[in-house]
């Protein structure tokens, strides 16, 4: 081997390893909150003060894991989460393709003044919006009742509107006009013939809508003021209070819990993952 | 009407009486109440711009509005700086990049309040693993949300945690660079930094500017982070040491639905929102020259 190909090799090598360097010590700074949350949550809570810290517990106290279930579970949080959840995210796919299917399938005068002020109003920040909205539900007597929260979805959503549209110009038009043909209503064709080739697609907004729904908290802290009507997002702010103001914060207890809330979302990353990448990337392409 | 018209319009309508009934309605009310005293009991009164000219006299906003602009300016840029730097080790040709994706990715899809909770404890200046691993090192950490100086920069740490969204689009912008274009660089003998300002930056510009928009729009409007990790026990006292953690969000929430202030808090959050549309220009104004599309489209 000549003298430069060496040279080039050990370039190559330095580079290679500095990348790895980087990788590994960033990957390390990334995962060690979580590692903290787990071996915190399993820890008796004087040995989660110890200085030095031991990672692994000396007693694995899986009690912990009994007590945050015990809240959760006996709050009705995760209940209330999943009452809210389920009808948000079929009120969301539904409406929003039907909109979507309306600007990717029709002709019509001002259909794209309509859909500019659509993507116009997905960076309108909620916060202009916010308090005539809470006057309204409250003058509709819809204050500390899940139905502010839940309503709304039927509307579609902006940017699943976007998403699905993009989506639907994709599809070709054949069956679709043969259906025309043998005389299907327009109704009927996206129901039977759309909605089952932009599965990907739909799967995407439910994915997108059960992370965002479930992960809500300022829906909720608006209009929610029973504590049995409580979500898990303010389930587990008022545990943090309610330990905070015992004097002893238990923090075992509540990295158990606050490890129980995120795991839904960790597990349907893994499941879905290229859904995740999909749908962020097509925000980011338009 | 000619029936594709009507159809048309027969689909599209949920979204049309979405945005009469709560976009555009609410967004004129809110409006009209802003130049109103009003609470949820009584009728609104109309004060003219009463309620502007009391925001202009109010400490406590420049003091919510210095608070969101110095979260923002840090926070954004480093932001971006670091999921610029993930993304372009993630587009390196390295064995085992799927598990590293994964690990930076995966903190940006947490829970908001579980994270909030879970950093609570991290950034506990007695027995957080921050401050134990400064310790470690010889470091004196600080008292991090419970100082005036540091509750910020700790919310900012906190959101670097959550990049890996950012992180995916720089990344996919990256993969889109065609490999003729550094090649034929590197043949004519430009250096990786050379490629990397001539032909790599350039070509992701658009995912950059859209990250920065993104970012900013997201900042300005910090809320779930700062209520539940600077508020003690009592309701009302969030907002963190001597305020520093009151972000304009936090006080719209506070003046809306804590002391009921409607008039005075829309007046708040249009002022948001016009602080929010000028900032978005600006960048947008500040990237068009710089930004490279792809056909020469501005």
């Amino acid at each position: 081997m000549s003298a430069t190909g060496e040279i080039a090799l050990a370039g190559r090598v330095f580079r290679l390893s500095l990348i790895y360097g980087a990788l590994v010590t960033l990957g390390a700074l990334f995962s060690l909150p979580v590692l903290w949350m787990i071996s915190s949550s399993l820890h008796r809570l004087p040995d989660v003060f110890a200085q030095p810290y031991r990672w692994l517990p000396e007693v694995w106290q899986w009690e912990n894991y009994v007590r945050a279930v015990t809240i959760l579970l006996v709050g009705r949080f995760f209940l209330n989460t999943m009452v809210i959840t389920f009808p948000v995210m079929a009120a969301t796919v539904l409406s929003s393709a039907l909109v979507a299917y309306g600007f990717a399938r029709f002709r019509f005068p001002g259909r794209d003044v309509l859909f500019s002020l659509c993507l116009g109003t997905m960076m309108l920040p909620g916060q202009v919006t916010m308090i005539p909205l809470y006057i309204l539900f409250a003058r509709l007597g819809w204050v500390d009742t899940y139905l502010p929260l839940i309503v709304p979805a039927l509307f579609g959503s902006p940017f699943y509107i976007f998403l699905l549209r993009q989506f639907f110009m994709t599809i070709p038009r054949d069956s679709e006009e043969a259906a025309l043909i043998d005389g299907a209503s327009r109704l009927r064709i996206w129901w039977s013939i759309i909605l089952p080739q932009a599965r990907p697609a739909l799967a995407t907004v439910l994915i997108f809508t059960f992370i965002g729904t479930w992960n809500d908290f300022f829906g909720p802290l608006l209009y929610i003021n029973s504590p049995e009507k409580a979500t898990l997002t303010l389930g587990l702010n008022l545990m943090k209070t309610q330990v905070l103001g015992s004097g002893v914060v238990e923090w075992n207890v509540l990295m158990a819990a606050s490890l129980l809330v995120l795991l839904p979302n960790a597990i349907l990353f893994f499941l879905a993952q290229r859904h995740f990448i999909s749908g962020i990337s097509m925000g980011a392409g338009k | 009407m000619k029936e594709e018209t009507k159809q048309g319009w027969l689909f599209v309508s949920p979204w049309v009486i979405g945005f009469v009934l709560l976009t555009a309605g609410p967004m004129l009310y809110s409006l009209y109440l802003s130049f109103t005293a009003s609470s949820l009991l009584s009728p609104p009164q109309w004060v003219g711009v009463e309620n502007y000219r009391r925001m202009f006299a109010d400490p406590i906003f420049y003091r919510s509005l210095s608070n969101t602009a110095y979260y923002a300016f840090l926070g954004v840029p480093l932001g971006m700086l670091l999921s610029l730097l993930l993304a372009l080790l993630l587009n390196a040709p390295v064995i085992g990049l799927g598990i590293f994706r994964t690990l930076f990715f995966l903190p940006s899809v947490t829970n908001t309040v579980a994270m909030s909770i879970l950093w609570l404890w991290l950034l506990n200046p007695e027995f957080g693993l921050i401050n134990t691993a400064l310790a470690a090192v010889g470091i004196d950490g600080p008292l991090w949300l419970q100082d005036e100086a540091w509750s910020k920069p700790a919310l900012v740490l906190m959101s670097l945690w959550t990049v890996g969204g950012q992180m995916i689009i720089t990344l996919a912008a990256l993969q889109g660079v065609p490999k003729e274009l550094t090649e034929a660089a590197s043949l004519d003998g430009a250096g990786a930094v050379k490629r990397f300002w001539a032909i790599t930056l350039p070509m992701i510009s658009p995912a950059l500017l859209f990250n920065l928009i993104m970012g900013l729009v997201g900042a300005l409007q910090v809320f779930t982070q700062a209520f539940v990790m600077t508020g003690g026990v009592q309701p009302g006292s969030e907002g963190g040491p001597n305020q520093s953690t009151l972000f304009i969000v936090l006080y719209i929430y506070k003046k809306a639905f804590q002391e009921y202030d409607m008039g005075y808090a829309s007046a708040l959050s249009w002022a948001l929102f016009v602080i929010i549309v000028l900032c978005t220009w600006a960048a947008w104004r500040f990237a068009r020259s710089r930004v490279h599309y792809e056909g020469g489209a501005t």
